[in-house]
């Protein structure tokens, strides 16, 4: 079975630089994290504050979720690794035919 | 490499996860199954913004009359960060560290409880209110939602502590490793939703 790693020869500096890949991966997973929560508190605050409009307010709330869930697809999920080209279709398709369904369900009630 | 190989720091793969035909089916199958639950939760959200506040009578309270910041936000915090404790579990799984992806396990399970039980204590202080299943169509649509959601973490937590159980003596392999992995997809999933939920839910119905 293939890895798909590099190969150097020798065994000992590739197994110290995928540990320390790793490693930075993880702190590019905590720095997400922050982001995160960041993105929740300004979306709580947004609410909390009540000077704001409900035509601000909520495409505004519904962007932060959206950039929120970026992060964790494509960070805590690991689709920006290689090989998640078959994962993003499914995924997208998913996606696709949901929010089809919320516009129908949303356009039926108006009339 | 194959499944029963009894391997070392030296010689664990890059990508466990994907390391034998067996995990490479369970990725994509998994992939697959995660598509089709986006489309199980739309379906949810479209039938709940539809029928978001429609009751019939003025008795019964409105989105705006049940739901609190302080319980939306703390319950937010636990879920987010259970998500991060698997990030770090699944870390420590490629690393070949058992006994410290265990620990994170552990934790995210703790916390997936945390949140769970604000979930119950939630729901019956709703009932209480007047906000039940069966009062109106907001009510059906709500707890179907929200619920379907809560059903998803008491699975994942099943999942996780089952798994936890079965390979607590036999450490990692390439049989369980894949395992691992596909349990975080799917907590990182339920995060997804919640997060729509949050917003779509209590932050909007909470605006108006």
């Amino acid at each position: 079975m293939a890895n798909q790693q590099l190969n150097s020869g020798n065994p000992r500096v590739d197994l110290e630089y995928r540990r320390r890949k790793s490693a930075e991966e993880m702190r590019y997973q905590v720095i997400s994290f922050a982001l995160m929560i960041f993105l929740t508190l300004v979306a709580f605050a947004a609410v909390a504050a009540k000077g704001f409009t409900a035509w601000f307010t909520i495409p505004f709330i519904v962007l932060l979720a959206a950039v929120q869930v970026v992060f964790q697809l494509f960070y805590f999920m690991h689709m920006s690794h290689k090989g998640h080209e078959a994962p993003t279709l499914f995924l997208f398709s998913g996606l696709f035919v949901g929010l089809v369904m919320i516009w129908a369900f949303s356009t039926i009630i108006w009339w | 490499m194959h499944a029963e190989e009894k391997l070392t720091y030296e010689t664990w793969p890059a990508e466990p996860e994907k390391s034998t035909l067996e995990a490479k089916n369970k990725f994509l199958g998994f992939w697959l199954f995660l598509g089709g639950e986006t489309v199980l939760f739309a379906s949810l959200f479209a039938t709940y913004l539809s029928l978001k506040d429609k009751v019939p009578n003025t008795s019964q309270p409105l989105a705006k009359d049940l739901f609190e910041l302080p319980l939306t936000f703390v319950a937010t915090m636990l879920l987010l960060t259970s998500s991060l404790t698997s990030v770090y579990a699944i870390y420590h799984m490629k690393n070949f560290a058992f006994k410290k992806m265990m620990v994170w396990l552990g934790l995210t399970a703790l916390l997936g409880f945390g949140f769970l039980g604000l979930e119950v204590y939630e729901f019956n202080h709703y009932v209480h209110l007047g906000h039940k299943f069966t009062s109106s169509a907001f009510g059906s649509a709500f707890y179907t939602l929200v619920g379907f959601h809560g059903a998803h973490v008491a699975f994942g937590l099943a999942w996780c502590l089952s798994l936890m159980f079965r390979n607590a003596k036999r450490g990692l392999n390439l049989y369980n490793a894949p395992k691992f992995y596909v349990f975080s997809l799917y907590w990182h999933f339920i995060d997804v939703v919640w997060v729509f939920i949050f917003t779509v839910v209590y932050l909007m119905g909470m605006v108006g």
